[in-house]
């Protein structure tokens, strides 16, 4: 049985929403009360059925409706898509990984074929069915990266490594939380964390730069981060920050369920191997609080993570106007039982 | 979690003399499918099991990435190293079922280089014998400057000269044949990068000379043949397993701790990867320090060790692992 595809919107009318199956299946990313800055990695393997990890690349109801976003995106802003020259061989590695991932975890929606060199790529979703020769750009209607991409939820980050870091040389990003891929391509791992705090200590990122530039071919890792948005915008680009800044003067004790969005990214590392290079897949999921507090385990554990954040962390998230008014309307769903371990729902 | 490599079940389908001094030897995966592409300049990590010891030795893919049938390494015969490399020539056979690590590349290709400079020095050839298929493959610049012992000994220099033509250029150190790197780092056009592989003092001359003619380090890369070394036998005792071990004469200190059944994370297994970087927690003695990873200052420290090549001699070790 396929997935249902929603038809649903990002911007405007607002329409996306998530099916009761799909609520459940959310990667909610709070294993206790409490909420603490972490390089939380772990290797990046397939999980239980029915969960966003049963393939190592997730497709889901959104799919269709993402990447129509992704193409409204890129159409005013084609800077959202970049590759550095020596990146080519990068995009081509980056395909080949989310075709065989695709094709592998949803064949009634994808199918691979490949003669040598000559691949065929059924993508019903989207209406697609193309030919061409692996490593021959010339046969794409877009670089390989690009192709891609626009076929994948998520957005995509390709690092190369060399002198031992790691340099943001391409990639697609039109879903992002606030930072941008044309502010930071070309700029090497320590460079594009500056504005981070509290992880301020030299230590983490020295680790994690470690961690990732021994990334090994079939070892992918993962962890998972967090924010929260106002409206289900996928794109929350420095860029548009003029369109989803001031919605976060809009909340209100009326709207907080419908507005405010837990948005979780899963992000996978994974080595590229024709190329040496590491690919961060950036998924994104959101949920409305509406949806969310239908788990009363998330809604009892949600409203103790944010009552009880650091001050400084909550600026950084970008949840200081709103945070009053969502920990009161999440008050009155916490009875104050215990939440039981693990992420999920009861 | 762990950081042991992900590994492949392969078999020897071919073993293949190449010279008095050098075999290569052939793998394909025991299931019939495809092994996982690589690029040029990763090595695999072989495992060798010789009687009730097992042997992790790190070789350089050869082959063309192009092609992923099957994996070739070449193995030069060392009479007088710990052993490894006498087992692969006298033990392995085609059939032999095998398990070799996934690829590894910490020699990888700057793909952003206009042109590719590379300097081999004998078994050092292997790497670029990979490198060069893939630059070929995409129309890539590139030109090999390989020295040998004799023209005897210089391994696949004629499949390089008949596949590459003048971009292959010889030297034999018993025709007194010597590169001249001076003249030849200084006339390479903008945005070449530089590759060495092949014993360490040619590593270092060739990075020496290009410092002193103002090449940038990024644009120097290099990987080191080392094995580890053998020397004197010393005890170690791992604090957080709780075991006190014997290094034998012939066995790294890696080795030696995994043979007590504690599993510490590795990749090169020849002191350039930083992997396997352990804390010292006591000593009485001197460190005998043979990676490349570790800074002056850690080394002098005594702080820090770096298991798959350093060594010890003294009174005692206290190990945090
Ligand atoms: S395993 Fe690479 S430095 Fe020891």
């Amino acid at each position: 049985m396929g997935i249902t595809f929603r038809k649903e919107t990002f911007r405007d009318d607002f329409t996306f929403r998530n099916s009761p199956e799909h609520i459940r299946r959310f990667p909610f990313p709070f294993h206790e009360d409490a909420y603490m800055y972490a390089v939380n990695i772990e290797p990046h393997v397939v999980g239980p059925k029915g969960s966003v990890l049963e393939n190592l690349i997730d497709v889901d109801e959104h799919y269709v409706a993402e990447m129509q976003d992704r193409a409204l995106v890129l159409a005013e802003d084609p800077l959202r898509c970049q590759s550095l020259p020596h990146m080519t061989l990068a995009g081509w590695d980056l395909l080949e990984l989310l075709m065989e991932q695709q094709a592998l975890g949803y064949p009634e929606h994808f199918t691979l074929t490949r003669d040598g060199d000559r691949w065929r790529w059924i993508n019903r979703p989207l209406g697609i069915d193309d030919t061409f020769t692996f490593g021959d750009t010339s046969t794409l209607p877009y670089g390989p990266m690009e192709y891609i991409t626009r076929q994948s939820q998520g957005d995509f980050c390709i690092l190369d490594q060399r002198d031992g870091n790691l340099w943001m040389d391409a990639g697609m990003v039109t879903t992002q939380a606030d930072w941008s891929l044309d502010f930071d391509i070309g700029m090497n791992f320590f460079e594009w964390h500056a504005p981070v705090p509290l992880a301020h200590e030299k230590g983490i990122f020295t680790r994690a730069l470690k961690f990732l530039t021994n990334i090994q071919q079939g070892k992918p890792a993962r962890r998972l981060n967090w924010t929260m948005t106002i409206n289900p915008r996928l794109d929350t680009s420095p860029e548009n920050y003029h369109k989803w800044g001031p919605d976060r003067t809009t909340v209100t004790p009326e709207n907080v369920g419908d507005k405010v969005h837990l948005r979780v990214e899963l992000q996978s590392f994974w080595r590229l191997p024709r190329s040496n290079g590491i690919v961060f897949p950036i998924r994104c999921y959101l949920i409305k609080m509406d949806e969310l507090v239908t788990q009363p385990k998330w809604a009892r554990r949600l409203h103790r993570v944010i009552r009880d954040l650091p001050e400084e962390l909550a600026t950084y998230k970008g949840l200081t106007r709103y945070r009053p008014t969502l920990v009161e309307w999440l008050s009155r769903l916490d009875d104050g039982s215990v939440t039981s371990p693990g992420f999920g729902p009861d | 979690m762990s950081t042991g490599t992900t590994k492949l079940d392969v078999v020897v389908s071919d073993v293949v003399p190449v010279n008095e001094l050098v075999t290569r030897f052939h793998f394909r995966r025991r299931d019939g499918q495809m092994l996982p592409t690589f690029s040029g300049g990763a090595h695999v990590v072989v495992e060798m099991r010789d009687g009730d010891r097992t042997r992790l030795n790190p070789y350089s893919l050869m082959g063309s990435p192009l092609d992923t049938r099957e994996y070739t390494i070449s193995v030069r015969r060392d009479d007088v190293g710990r052993g490894g490399s006498l087992f692969m020539h006298r033990s392995v056979k085609p059939g032999l079922e095998m398990v070799i690590s996934y690829p590894v590349n910490l020699f990888s290709l700057d793909l952003r280089a206009k042109k590719h400079l590379m300097l081999a020095g004998g078994i050092g050839i292997t790497p670029f014998m990979a490198q060069t298929a893939q630059l070929a493959g995409e129309g890539g610049n590139f030109e090999l400057h390989y020295t040998c012992r004799t023209a005897s000994l210089g391994t696949y220099a004629d499949v390089l000269r008949e596949r590459y033509d003048r971009r292959i250029r010889l030297y034999h150190d018993d025709r007194d044949e010597r590169i001249d790197l001076d003249r030849l780092l200084s006339t390479q056009p903008l945005g070449t990068h530089l590759y060495v592989c092949g014993p360490a003092g040619m590593i270092n001359w060739a990075r020496d000379r290009a410092a002193s003619l103002g090449w940038p380090s990024e644009a120097v890369h290099f990987e080191h043949f080392a094995a580890p070394q053998p020397g004197l036998p010393f005890d170690v005792t791992l604090a957080v397993s709780g075991k006190t071990i014997r290094v034998g004469e012939q066995q790294s200190l890696l080795e030696a701790i995994e043979a007590a059944g504690v599993d510490p994370p590795y990749l090169c297994r020849g002191g350039v990867c930083g992997q396997c970087e352990t804390n010292v927690i006591s000593y009485d003695g001197k460190f005998i320090h043979n990676d490349h990873w570790l800074s002056e200052e850690d080394h002098r420290s005594g702080c820090k060790i770096m298991p798959c090549v350093s060594r010890f001699e003294g009174r005692s070790l206290v190990l945090e692992r």
